[in-house]
């Protein structure tokens, strides 16, 4: 799910730049140019940070029975609403699709997108948006029933494979297929909801798209036992929030408020203790530069001196948004794998706060 | 007659047999389940054939909706009460989901104490329409009609009611305009009807309603056009639309039908280019492309796009669908109307369009019909429509997994919206037809 719909953009952006947006780019490049000028003040303005979210992923984004979204992008928009207002409520969450989300951003409509999407190279260049940084490290697995017998996703020659149509995780599949000479039937899927109940009913063998949503599926089973998950990873998705390209001071405070969290995981601070350590300088030069108790750090992006307090008090430290939304206490049950800490074998890392 | 054979028949019967019961095959149920479900061994085999379908689709379906389970709070505790009640391998819907998310189903995000508002502006609507559609009640209920949109309005969104009430009020003095001007010339007193209320909107309404503001700031709390969903969001669009599109596509119809080059060739390439692209590609030029172009910052309300989109696109099909009223009224109906000295306005509402419409029922709330399923695809350009919150609603971890139980809950609400307006032109057509006669 979050994967599929990640990928699902490298080929409609073609597509849009190609056909539709046609005369509206050189229009789209200028209205950008213009809205980006000084995000932050419009926001300030504004009183509240629009940040666009998927219209629904489990873990990443979802409202709850009240409207109230909760999930890992929508704790994102919140720590940098709370950087910016002191308040995590002060966002306005605007709900995009695959195919709304990048012109959404570019007309200015929202300031950030945090939306489940991969990093790649022409999103970041030809589309002129720029990747914050990456607050989830994805890739696409499969999802095999145990009855099969089969371990290794090389054994799958001549398999059924349920495939959302349209992403890149077709693209994945079909060279990993080729790259190890084997086959296998495509059986196009149109979402992840009817992937579920097409896996189910047994119309296909095998079940792909990125890991963490073949773990989200798998966690709604009735017996998750009887499913199992391949260990190849055959494809890299960084996912990571997204601003309009050319306004950097906007970027560095989406950017920084993503490092806060990530460097208070490292440091120890906590939504608990944060407003303790924050409260009077600690012993650790770091945690006191980062909280704002020594150093004029927040006023070099433009915010107050507590800003990265704010933005840790709001959810709490990476790791926490990580385990309340979708670590291993919770039905999706995703272990921390790439996305540890450095410190203990993953890929998560901030440079220092000086 | 019978005096002449007396004597060549031994005997005659002089009284009635009693009379006797017909015979079993004959009578009752079971005369009925020959003729109608057995009449030749082709249509025996064929009545096997469905009731075998039948009894197929009841006993797999019929489980699992009787033994649905409506009290839970998610899909986990929706397996653990079945397996406590009914067993593990039982099948049992869960409609929980349902109950759980009732309220943000029908009104999607829409603040929770203001729930009253959307039900009251959905009553407004049926007693703003009953007029219109049933000619027994009084006809001075027909101010009522006009007062509906603008309480409608007031309601739904709130804010400030005086904007509402001076924009109505634009209107009256186009009527007043109409009124003093008619008698002394028809063509000013149309175009000061026009000019006068868009004069009125430009250069007065603004600083009026500043002035009431001030003095009375009386009005409901604002709500957010992102904050409707669900079915609010659906019924929304699907009346805004059908009311609009019906007298923009009755006079694109008759644009296209216009001797005048300009108007005929405008609505026949308007009709012909709204029909001829999809509706979802409206829908993203109105969320996507129209972005690109407006300036930056511009706050154009997405709903009010979507509406727009929607009600051109409407308003295409219906104008083809009166088309085909106006052609198929004879010739003769229409040299009748010159020949009475009827301008062209008169005779089209007096003698064309009353029989033109009335053919053109079925086809006319067919296009309706079709329109409200087609709010359902607001949902690509991410509003909350129930389809977009269904997905929504799968998105939470409690819910993740669930599948048929909200598609066939969305089934039938719009299964009721769309066959009780099937029935109301069922009975329109009825009526018209025994006054035809």
């Amino acid at each position: 799910m979050a994967v599929s719909e990640s990928e699902m953009e490298t080929q409609e952006e073609v597509k849009m730049n190609k056909t539709v947006f046609f005369g509206g780019l050189a229009i789209a490049g200028l209205a950008a140019g213009v809205a980006s000028a000084a995000t932050l003040d419009d926001v300030k303005a504004r009183g509240s940070l629009n940040c666009g979210v998927t219209t629904g992923l489990v873990g990443f984004a979802a409202p709850d029975a009240n409207g109230v979204w909760a999930g890992f992008d929508v704790d994102m928009c919140r720590a940098v609403a709370a950087a910016i207002f002191g308040d995590p409520t002060a966002v306005e969450f605007v709900p995009t699709t695959g195919q709304t989300r990048f012109t959404a951003l570019a007309s200015g409509e929202i300031d950030l997108l945090a939306r489940n999407t991969t990093w790649t190279f022409s999103r970041d260049t030809d589309l002129k948006f720029d990747f914050v940084g990456v607050n989830y490290y994805d890739g696409q697995g499969f999802m095999v029933p145990k009855a099969l017998g089969v371990t290794s996703a090389k054994d799958l020659d001549g398999a059924t494979i349920c495939i959302q149509t349209g992403t890149t995780t077709e693209l994945n599949l079909a060279d990993f297929f080729r790259t190890n000479n084997i086959s296998y039937e495509p059986v196009p899927i149109e979402t992840n909801a009817e992937a579920q109940q097409q896996y189910l009913a047994g119309a296909c063998d095998v079940f792909t798209t990125d890991a963490s949503g073949l773990a989200a599926t798998r966690a709604t089973f009735e017996v998750p036992g009887d499913h199992v998950l391949l260990p190849e990873i055959i494809s890299k998705e960084p996912l990571g929030p997204l601003v309009r390209h050319g306004d950097n001071e906007w970027g560095d405070i989406a950017m920084w408020t993503l490092n806060a969290l990530v460097a208070a995981e490292e440091l120890g601070v906590t939504s608990t203790n944060v407003a303790e350590l924050g409260a009077a300088a600690t012993d650790n030069p770091e945690v006191n530069r980062l909280l704002g108790t020594e150093g004029e750090l927040g006023a070099m992006i433009g915010l107050s001196a507590d800003w990265a307090k704010n933005a840790i008090a709001a959810g709490g430290n990476y790791g926490e948004l990580f385990e309340r939304n979708i670590g291993e206490n919770t039905p999706i049950g995703l272990a921390r794998g790439l996305n540890a800490m450095w410190t203990e074998g993953g890929l998560v890392y901030s440079p220092p706060f000086r | 007659m019978s005096d002449t054979h007396a004597q060549t028949v031994s005997y005659v019967r002089d009284t009635m047999l009693p009379q006797q019961a017909p015979p079993l095959t004959e009578v009752g149920v079971i005369k009925w389940i020959r003729e109608n479900l057995f009449p030749t061994p082709l249509n025996a085999i064929l009545t096997f054939l469905s009731l075998f379908v039948v009894y197929w689709v009841v006993s797999h379906i019929g489980p699992w909706l009787f033994n649905g389970i409506w009290n839970a709070d998610s899909l986990s505790e929706c397996r653990e009460i079945r397996n406590a009640t009914l067993g593990p391998d039982a099948s049992a819907a869960c409609f929980a989901v349902i109950t759980e998310r009732w309220p943000q189903l029908i009104f999607g995000f829409y603040p929770s104490d203001a729930y009253w508002r959307p039900v009251v502006a959905l009553m407004v609507f049926f007693v703003g329409i009953s007029p219109v559609l049933f000619d027994k009640l009084p006809r001075k209920m027909l101010i009522g009609t006009l007062a509906a949109p603008f309480l409608m309005y007031m309601l739904l969104w709130g804010g400030s009611i005086w904007g509402p009430v001076v924009i109505g009020l634009g209107f009256v003095v186009g009527l007043v305009g109409f009124k003093y001007l008619a008698p002394i010339n028809s063509l000013l007193a149309t175009l000061s009807a026009i000019i006068l209320p868009i004069l009125f909107w430009l250069v007065l309404a603004g600083p009026i309603i500043g002035v009431l503001n001030a003095i009375a700031p009386i009005g409901f709390e604002f709500i957010q056009s992102k904050d409707f969903g669900g079915f609010t969001l659906s019924v929304v669009i699907g009346i805004a639309a059908i009311i609009l599109s019906l007298p923009l596509g009755i006079l694109l119809a008759l644009g296209r039908q216009s001797d005048l080059p300009i108007i005929k060739y405008s609505a026949v390439v308007f009709i012909e280019v709204i029909r001829g692209v999809p509706l979802i590609v409206w829908l993203f030029t109105a969320s996507l492309l129209l972005n690109y172009f407006l300036p930056p910052g511009t706050n154009f309300d997405l709903m009010l796009r979507v509406i727009i989109m929607v009600t051109l696109f409407s308003a295409a099909y219906i104008a083809e669908v009166v088309r085909g009223g106006l052609a198929a009224l004879p010739k003769g109906q229409y040299e009748a109307a010159d020949a009475l000295g009827l301008d062209y306005w008169k005779s089209m509402q007096l003698i064309i369009l009353p029989q033109a419409l009335k053919i053109s029922i079925p086809g006319i709330v067919n296009t309706f019909i079709g329109l409200f399923k087609d709010t359902t695809l607001v949902v690509f350009i991410g509003l909350f429509d129930p389809i977009g919150l269904a997905g929504a609603i799968r998105a939470s971890t409690e819910w993740n997994g669930i599948y048929w139980e909200l598609f066939l809950f969305i089934g039938v609400m719009f299964f009721i919206f769309c066959f009780s307006m099937g029935r109301y032109s069922l009975y329109l057509e009825k009526k018209l037809q025994r006054e035809h006669r």
